[in-house]
């Protein structure tokens, strides 16, 4: 369907439109379809932020509050994506961590077990 | 061809030819793939800038991811101007033409739906920021001087008390200005077909002066859009301390989603 409909003259995107007026619909609002190249946009939004901030000063932003999409999930649905993606990796990492130590401590657990008899024996002996 | 393929959008054939000039990424024209009832506006992209490493790498520079960014609407305006395209998001890349025909073969039937929901409509764009004002954050703010009652403000309950009016100031402010974005976007939504409220901008990327309160889109047909853009332009001055600002019309990406 072509439409020759006169539209109002654009207003902020004729060029003008901020960098992120334009990277939130670019990177972030478009169909989504996985083609033959595939990256991981997910991270992009925070990537570019964090970019920023560097180009700006971090201080300055973080007396603004402009941290709130590192740690408000209820500000972004990314961020809350990206913070389950956190815990998950979190979360695998300490389970990990528990079953080595579960493994050392009963190995360990065995071994005090025996040195506990042993010195037990001795004494009795 | 050859080379990558950079997939802009995909749309109903249409007549009116897209400028002769028209450049996209990598400064490529962009060029039509018909197939069947649909089309792919297909840029050729260079592999050494577009394969999965080379991409991954540049995606970490915010200049050329805004340069590319830039391109990428730029494209996507001018079929905006000739057609209401179904934009895709940046950097969707195909080995080759047949890769971009086999996805739209497998996806013919859910394209050619949301072109039918997308045609003859824009997007349009509404921010509302609160202006900064001196000590917007009740923290930061300093006490005021001496009161009239010629008290010192060195008194710890006159400070105290000024601390409290200073933070019952700022949320009544707020209070204000979450209702008129509130009323603004009820108003708005009665021109518009369908609605998305994003997350505020972050002014760090944005660059805005304020705090960015509400950051809305509205699916307008094209025939309502110049009096939807009257009636943003009519409440602009409505809220002292408050700017309503205004983008578009873009292509409905917002809507591109099957979710609505």
């Amino acid at each position: 369907m072509t439409t020759a409909q006169r539209l109002p003259d654009p207003y902020g995107n004729g060029g003008g439109a901020n960098l992120a007026d334009i990277l939130e619909r670019v990177l972030d609002k478009g169909i989504v379809i996985a083609g033959d190249i595939r990256i991981n946009l997910l991270d992009i939004e925070l990537l570019t932020i964090k970019l920023r901030l560097v180009v700006a000063s971090v201080d300055k932003a973080k007396e603004m509050g402009i941290d709130w999409w590192e740690t408000d999930p209820q500000l972004s649905s990314r961020a809350g994506r990206d913070e389950l993606a956190r815990e998950n990796a979190e979360l695998r990492a300490h389970v990990a961590e528990l079953e080595n130590a579960r493994g050392e401590v009963t190995a360990g657990g065995r071994e005090s077990a025996q040195t506990s008899q042993k010195t037990e024996k001795e004494a009795q002996g | 061809m050859s080379g990558l393929r950079y997939v802009y959008a995909v749309c109903r054939p249409f007549g009116t030819p897209l400028p002769a000039q028209l450049t996209g990424v990598a400064g490529v024209p962009p060029k039509q793939l018909v197939h069947g009832e649909l089309v792919a506006v297909v840029g050729q992209v260079p592999e050494e800038d577009f394969a999965e490493g080379p991409l991954r790498a540049h995606l970490e520079d915010l200049d050329w991811l805004g340069a590319t960014a830039r391109a990428h609407q730029n494209v996507i305006d001018a079929l905006t101007v000739v057609t209401s395209p179904l934009p895709l998001r940046l950097a969707t890349v195909f080995r080759d033409d047949s890769g971009v025909r086999s996805m739209l073969e497998e996806r013919e039937e859910t394209f050619l739906r949301t072109l039918d929901r997308l045609g003859g409509r824009v997007e349009w764009g509404v921010k509302v920021y609160s202006e900064p004002t001196e000590a917007t954050e009740p923290a930061e703010a300093s006490p005021k001087p001496a009161s009239a009652s010629g008290r010192t403000a060195g008194s710890g309950r006159d400070y105290l008390r000024q601390r409290r009016n200073q933070r019952r100031e700022s949320e009544e402010k707020w209070e204000r200005a979450e209702e008129f974005s509130r009323r603004l976007h009820e108003s708005l939504s009665g021109y518009a077909e369908d609605t998305r409220i994003h997350a505020p901008q972050n002014s760090a990327l944005s660059r805005a002066p304020g705090r960015n309160i509400l950051n809305a889109a509205y699916l307008v047909p094209r025939t309502e859009s110049e009096a939807f853009v009257e009636l943003v332009d009519r409440t602009k001055d409505d809220a002292p301390g408050l700017r309503v600002e205004l983008t578009g019309p873009w292509a409905a990406y917002s809507f591109s989603g099957e979710d609505t």
